[in-house]
This record gives structure tokens, C-alpha cells and sequence, in this order.
């Protein structure tokens, strides 16, 4: 399963426009334009991961002169580097620190705010269909059924210990 | 720019240390809220119901509200 977000998939096809044109030269040179760029997923891969550390791939693959002569440094000691330097080496490596990949979005208002709306357009169409779609109500759902029905329940005892007729005070003959 | 050594291992024991105790006393308490909310004033309902529950009687009482098919009501 591919954990990539549209945001990571972004920066990685940004990164990899120049691979997989000089991988894919033909396919390119056949097709007039190309409908979506495609991504090379029998190579190793970058990603950002807080479960698994250590991605596939270095990040940046196409250094400039500056980074290559960063790169040429960082195979001496590495007391010398500048924090500045250390920084440079750790962005070339990486696309995101762990505090970066772990920050929260605002996403959850989106979601619940589109659960609401989306709710509220169900109990239209529900309120709707309860005036205009469904049939006259049986008989016994007339108040007068439904009292008949309470006295027989109350008749037979039902429920005497805490339940329905333990509410009814016979004597009185009103709720207690 | 030295940061101190994270915890490398023990986080399972360490969790538990804590919430297993606190899982156990949480169940027994909700066990107990739950002895002393419902049952025991259900079974004091229970008795006090059946201390002087006359069930010929109430069977009269349920036969002259015309409940019964077995049995009509006196006088028919």
C-alpha cells in the first residue's frame, strides 16, 4: 500500500521529472503530452515515514556543484562542518524533519464540518419523505388504540416490580 | 547541539506500570458503582414486592379487568 499523499507525491515527481525523462525518453517522445508523469516504483523510492526512519533513497538526487563540493567535505572529519553545512547535508538527505512529518493539519474542521452538512442534507430528504412518501399510519398508532392498549397493560400486571405497572397507583388510579 | 539520549527501551513496562493497576481499579470500581446503584436496590425491590404479595388476590384484581380468556369476569 502506498502511504504517499498528494502533497509528497508532488515533491517527489518534482524531484524526479529530470529521472524519468532520461529513463522514459521514448515513452515521452511518443505520446504528445503526457496526461500524468509516472513514477518509477521498481527503483528505490524516498518517502517520509514516521515509522520507518531511514528512507530508500537519499532525497535530492540531482546535486549542483555547491552540493557535490558539500558532499566532498562531509567525507572529512566532521568536527569542521558548519552547523549551517550539517543543516545543508541533513536537507540534501531528507525532504522533512520528524516535527515536520508530525505537525497536524486543520483537515479535521474540513471532515467534520462536511459530516454536518452532509447530515443535514439527509435529515431534509428524511423529513421530506416522512411528510410526502409514506402511507397513513395503521390504526393502531391512534392515540385512542393506544390508550386501550395502556389499561390492558396495566390490567395484566405488566412489569408490577419496577417497571411499568410499578409506576401506576391502583388505588388512586393515576400515575404515582 | 549535544540532546539528551531518548528513551531507547522499557516503554511497554513502564505504560504498564501505571495503567495496569489503574485498569484493574477502574473495573472494580465500576464494579461496585454498579453492586451498589442497581442490584442491591433491585433485590430490595424484589423483596419488599414479594413480603406481602397475595397472588390470589391479584389474580381476582387481573380477572375482573377482563384479561384472562381462560376465565371471564365474575358475573358472566
Amino acid at each position: 500500500m502506498l502511504h504517499l499523499t498528494a502533497g509528497r507525491v508532488g515533491s517527489l515527481l518534482a524531484r524526479r521529472a529530470t529521472a524519468s525523462f532520461t529513463t522514459s525518453s521514448a515513452r515521452m517522445a511518443s505520446h504528445a503530452h503526457e496526461v500524468t508523469e509516472t513514477v518509477d516504483m521498481s527503483k528505490p523510492m524516498y518517502y517520509d515515514r514516521v515509522s520507518l526512519p531511514l528512507p530508500d533513497r537519499p532525497f535530492k538526487l540531482d546535486l549542483t556543484a555547491e552540493d557535490k563540493s558539500l558532499k566532498q567535505k562531509e567525507k572529512g572529519p566532521w568536527s569542521q562542518l558548519t552547523k549551517e553545512e550539517k543543516i545543508a547535508l541533513y536537507r540534501l538527505m531528507f525532504c522533512q524533519t520528524y516535527p515536520e512529518m508530525r505537525q497536524s493539519s486543520a483537515e479535521w474542521k474540513t471532515v467534520l464540518g462536511g459530516f454536518f452538512f452532509f447530515l443535514g442534507i439527509s435529515g431534509l430528504l428524511v423529513l421530506w419523505q416522512s411528510i410526502y412518501v409514506y402511507p397513513k399510519a395503521p390504526k393502531t398508532f391512534d392515540p385512542e388504540w393506544k390508550a386501550k392498549e395502556l389499561k390492558r397493560m396495566l390490567d395484566m400486571r405488566m412489569n408490577p416490580i419496577q417497571g411499568l405497572s410499578s409506576k401506576w397507583d391502583y388505588e388512586k388510579g393515576q400515575w404515582k | 547541539m549535544s540532546l539528551p539520549k531518548p528513551m531507547m527501551r522499557g516503554m511497554l513496562a513502564k505504560h504498564m506500570r501505571i495503567h495496569l493497576p489503574l485498569a484493574f481499579a477502574v473495573s472494580f470500581g465500576a464494579a461496585l458503582v454498579l453492586k451498589y446503584t442497581v442490584t442491591e436496590p433491585r433485590k430490595k425491590a424484589y423483596a419488599e414486592f414479594y413480603k406481602n404479595y397475595d397472588s390470589v388476590a391479584e389474580f381476582n384484581r387481573m380477572r375482573e379487568a377482563g384479561v384472562f380468556e381462560s376465565v371471564r369476569p365474575t358475573g358472566k
